[in-house]
């Protein structure tokens, strides 16, 4: 195989990811508007097996009862059995010849399937995607790593962004992630093919040091990371203002959401995660690289300043969630602060600072700048 | 910082409802004293609200340093932006946006965190230079009302059971005390630890940061391909130097350039991307020292004592011969052309002031693959020189140089000069492929493209204390990796005996938010719950 085959095939394959997270998407979308008509303590009562279900699907899982944290662990238990095995064989109890109760139990088995589906699809995708990502190295002559310009970098982030999903989705309950990573990935692999596309080739000079495999791979991950605790973070907001107005309905995606004390620890785990991984990459990598190939570790360069910019923002959402009076909510927006700090860096600051900056990956015309001096 | 609270407060105690108790009264307060005062701003300065909105304020007056151009770190868009907005720029000027990240305002606020900083950090070393020995606290006489709390029965003597907690608590890495009828235990004593590292290293990191900035340069230098460059302070183009920076520490190398090469992809969707460019030196550290070689590449700079050079950019130096009407050669050699775009269309000026009867000037572009379309004139089409071609304007008169006033010679002064004019009255233009002589109108002279060179941008530059830097930020990512994952917990096991049979009681609490408590003590009540049964079915 040629690398224009491999690129075509890079190509395609993108073009076969993004349909299936688009089919993944619409499973989730199934699965919230058929929760829309679940009541969720109708079945949640009853160990009929849907809680284990619940659990391995993720979808609500957390109960607002006061033994919300029992019930959780018991859930935990089954999932991690890896089968919900252990509720599920208790003898059915008598209201369960209920009708409205056995309409539900049919609805939750339902509601589970479609979650499973897109589970299954998302899972899918992301191999396609893995594919899609490895042929696009392989295809740019010479051979190298797939995130040289701002087309495979969205293609990488969202794959990394998927990645967390999945990984995290059994040990942290994140079914309730399944819409918004699917349709974020739809929104963001359509941009890259629509505006973003540049046909794989080989990297400017100043790209073609293994420090771009470190530094590039660190601020990727700690962006993937980033994108989950924001959309954690997001959630929470919502479901703590539905919390404190007393306004959570019986059904719903919001009600099927875990309580916000669950996202919020969700979000920081994320963002606790990411800020050492960014720490490592805009603040160690980055300099060190700099150093190598521009004679300076920190020059204020506009990608260096917002690089900046959102470590100290994320810095000040850990120190926030530590502080009294800006736990919660304000720790949450600030963590969403963050989140648009970084996405700017990437957008804003190639779209509208290109050619001052080093990171624009043109480097010609960077070098004839440096040579106007 | 203050990233922790008390230590037993459960999370979400109600601190911040101070802020909303009820409104002052109406006397008025007495007037604090001086000492008072300077007490009431330190606990204000170092309070994490502060430090907080301080992070806020650093991230906010960090963002005008991207938008405006900046001095530092391109002084030519800086010049250029001044001079196209010539009523914002005093006012630019007077609140430092052009240098922001030296300005007062920048200043004062990463220094008023620095101090809050310090004022955080100091007061927690010594708290927790103290705590580092401490057992843990006592028993709670409840442990029922603790956060997490669990009751079991074991199949074990209530000594064994004792026993057995301690080991278990010690294989979980806890610090353990026996008391009467329980077990006391914590563990995650280095949390601390890595939270002040973490901080003390982001003072390090700063410190080395300001010693690259005062006793460090960093100049630049336009190498014609075969030419040389010894480290002085009159060889450079362009020199900044920090305000400390003594220039009897330029390392006294010098190098010749002895091969430049460059090489672009030929075919292709990225065609014209230069794929790699290098530069052959020899150099001498010291004078007197062995001649070394070294092949200079973007990534691969090259590294001396105290300096390093740097290939940052590369251009054209058309070689040119200008002779005067009298035939005399009144310049000869290579002129710098200065990259416009990813083409390689180049700008340069030549100066001839010997010439006779008027001094000659020449201002054009040198295109590396010439190209010729009505709508734009003579432009480049590829960056390599395939088919190079310099498209002059000559000028007659007076080069301006004798005024006094230093010269850019990048520019040519043209309010005593004139330009040549063609049979139709229009501007005189010359367009010169490479070995080709052509004749000035009037007899004013000629010019001959002998030859093409190409110059190498070479950086060098000194920043002392980066070894400080990089190791003050690795401290701080262990540090921050020590905070952030080191959970500390404390946890208690009773053991109590009714009937025969024996109960154990076990408890945890969680000091730091985010830690996933349940699971550990989930953990530990299968171990204390394991081993008997196990040993039983063994037998």
């Amino acid at each position: 195989m040629t690398t224009a085959d491999l690129a075509a095939f890079s190509n395609n394959a993108i073009a076969f990811a993004s349909a299936v997270y688009v089919l993944a998407f619409l499973s989730h979308l199934v699965e919230w508007v058929l929760g829309r008509g679940v009541p969720i303590g109708a079945v949640g009562a009853e160990p009929r097996g849907t809680a284990a279900a619940r659990a391995s699907t993720g979808v609500g899982g957390v109960r607002r009862t006061a033994d919300a944290g029992r019930v959780w662990r018991a859930e935990r238990g089954t999932s991690e059995a890896g089968a919900p095995a252990v509720l599920g064989t208790q003898p059915p109890t008598a209201g369960d010849d209920d009708d409205a109760s056995t309409a539900n139990e049919r609805d939750e088995l339902r509601i589970e399937k479609f979650a499973r589906i897109g589970v299954s699809l998302t899972a899918l995708a992301v191999l396609l995607h893995l594919a899609a990502l490895v042929s696009r190295g392989l295809g740019g002559d010479p051979v190298r790593v797939p995130w040289g310009n701002m087309y495979e970098f969205c293609l990488t982030a969202t794959f990394a962004v998927t990645v967390f999903y999945l990984g995290l989705l059994r040990k942290h309950h994140l079914g309730w992630l399944g819409p918004v990573v699917t349709g974020f990935n739809v929104a963001i692999l359509m941009l890259a093919v629509l505006i973003l596309y540049v046909p794989a080739g080989p990297l400017v000079p100043a790209l073609d040091s293994y420090w771009l495999v470190i530094h590039v791979i660190a601020a990727i991950t700690a962006t993937g990371a980033f994108i989950v605790g924001g959309m954690a973070s997001l959630l929470f907001l919502i479901r703590r203002r539905a919390e404190t107005r007393g306004e959570i309905a019986a059904a719903g995606y919001i009600a099927r959401l875990p309580e916000s004390a669950v996202l919020d620890r969700v979000a920081y785990r994320m963002h606790a995660f990411g800020f050492p991984i960014w720490t490592f990459a805009a603040l160690i990598a980055g300099p060190i690289w700099a150093q190598y190939a521009w004679g300076r570790y920190w020059g204020w360069d506009p990608k260096e300043v917002w690089a900046f910019i959102t470590w100290v923002v994320y810095a000040a959402y850990l120190h926030a969630r530590a502080t009294a009076g800006w736990k919660g909510k304000a720790s949450a927006v600030i963590a969403l602060i963050g989140l648009a700090t970084l996405l700017f860096n990437f957008v804003g600051i190639n779209f509208f600072f290109g050619d001052t900056s080093q990171h624009s990956y043109a480097l010609s015309v960077v070098l004839a700048h440096s040579g106007l001096d | 910082m203050t990233t922790e609270q008390a230590p037993a407060a459960p999370a979400d105690s109600p601190v911040g409802a101070a802020a909303t108790t009820p409104p002052t009264p109406p006397s008025l307060p007495p007037a604090l004293t001086p000492v008072e005062l300077s007490r009431w701003t330190w606990r204000q300065l170092t309070s994490m609200r502060t430090a907080l909105i301080l992070l806020f304020l650093l991230a906010l007056a960090a963002i005008p340093g991207s938008v405006v151009p900046q001095r530092s770190v391109d002084a030519i868009a800086a010049g250029q932006w001044r001079e196209a907005h010539p009523n914002l720029t005093p006012i630019y000027d007077a609140l430092g946006l052009f240098s922001v990240y030296n300005s007062i305002w920048f200043s004062a606020i990463y220094i008023l965190l620095m101090i809050s900083l310090v004022g955080c950090i100091v007061p927690r070393l010594r708290i927790y230079w103290r705590g580092i020995a401490s057992r843990p606290p006592r028993t709670p006489r409840n442990l029922s009302r603790l956060p997490q709390s669990r009751s079991f029965e074991v199949d074990r003597t209530p000594a064994a059971a004792m026993a057995h907690a301690q080991s278990s608590l010690r294989k979980k890495r806890y610090r353990v005390d026996v008391h009467e009828d329980s077990v006391a235990g914590e563990r995650g004593y280095l949390r601390e630890a890595g939270n002040l590292l973490f901080h003390v290293s982001v003072v390090l990191v700063l410190v080395g940061f300001a010693v690259g900035n005062l006793f460090g340069y960093k100049g630049g230098v336009i190498v014609v391909d075969g030419q040389g460059f010894s480290n002085s302070l009159s060889q450079y183009d362009d020199f900044a130097p920090g305000s400390m920076f003594d220039p009897d520490d330029l390392a006294p190398f010098n190098l010749n350039v002895d091969d430049f090469d460059v090489q672009f992809l030929e075919s292709g969707p990225q065609a014209g991307m230069p794929t790699d460019f290098s530069a052959d030196l020899t150099y001498r550290a010291e004078p007197g020292s062995p001649e070394l070689t070294h092949n200079l590449a973007v990534n691969h700079p090259l590294s001396l004592e105290d300096g390093e050079v740097f290939l940052v950019g590369h251009g054209y130096a058309p070689r040119v011969t200008v002779r005067d009407g009298a035939g005399n050669v009144g310049y000869r050699g290579p002129v710098i052309f200065l990259p416009q775009d990813s083409t390689f269309a180049s700008f340069g000026v030549i100066k001839v002031p010997d010439a006779m009867p008027e001094q000659l000037g020449f201002e054009g572009l040198f295109l590396p693959t010439y190209a010729f379309s009505m709508d734009t004139g003579p432009v480049s089409q590829f960056p390599d020189a395939l088919d190079p071609v310099l498209s002059l304007l000559p000028y007659g008169g007076d080069l301006g140089l004798d005024s006094g006033e230093p010269q850019s010679v990048y520019d040519l002064d043209k309010d005593e000069l004139e330009v040549f004019k063609n049979d139709k009255g229009g501007d005189f233009r010359l367009d010169i492929a490479l070995g080709q002589t052509k004749e000035l109108p009037e007899g004013a002279g000629s010019i001959t493209f002998d030859g093409l060179d190409r110059w190498a941008k070479l950086q060098i530059s000194d920043t002392p204390g980066k070894a400080l830097a990089l190791g003050g930020v690795v401290l701080a990512l262990l540090g921050l990796l020590g905070s952030l994952f080191i959970r500390p917990r404390r946890a208690w096991v009773r053991v109590g005996s009714r009937d025969g049979r024996t109960f154990v009681e076990l408890a945890g609490l969680d000091r730091s938010s985010g830690g996933d408590l349940e699971r550990e003590i989930d953990d530990l009540e299968k171990l204390l719950r394991g081993g008997t049964g196990a040993d039983r079915e063994s037998q």
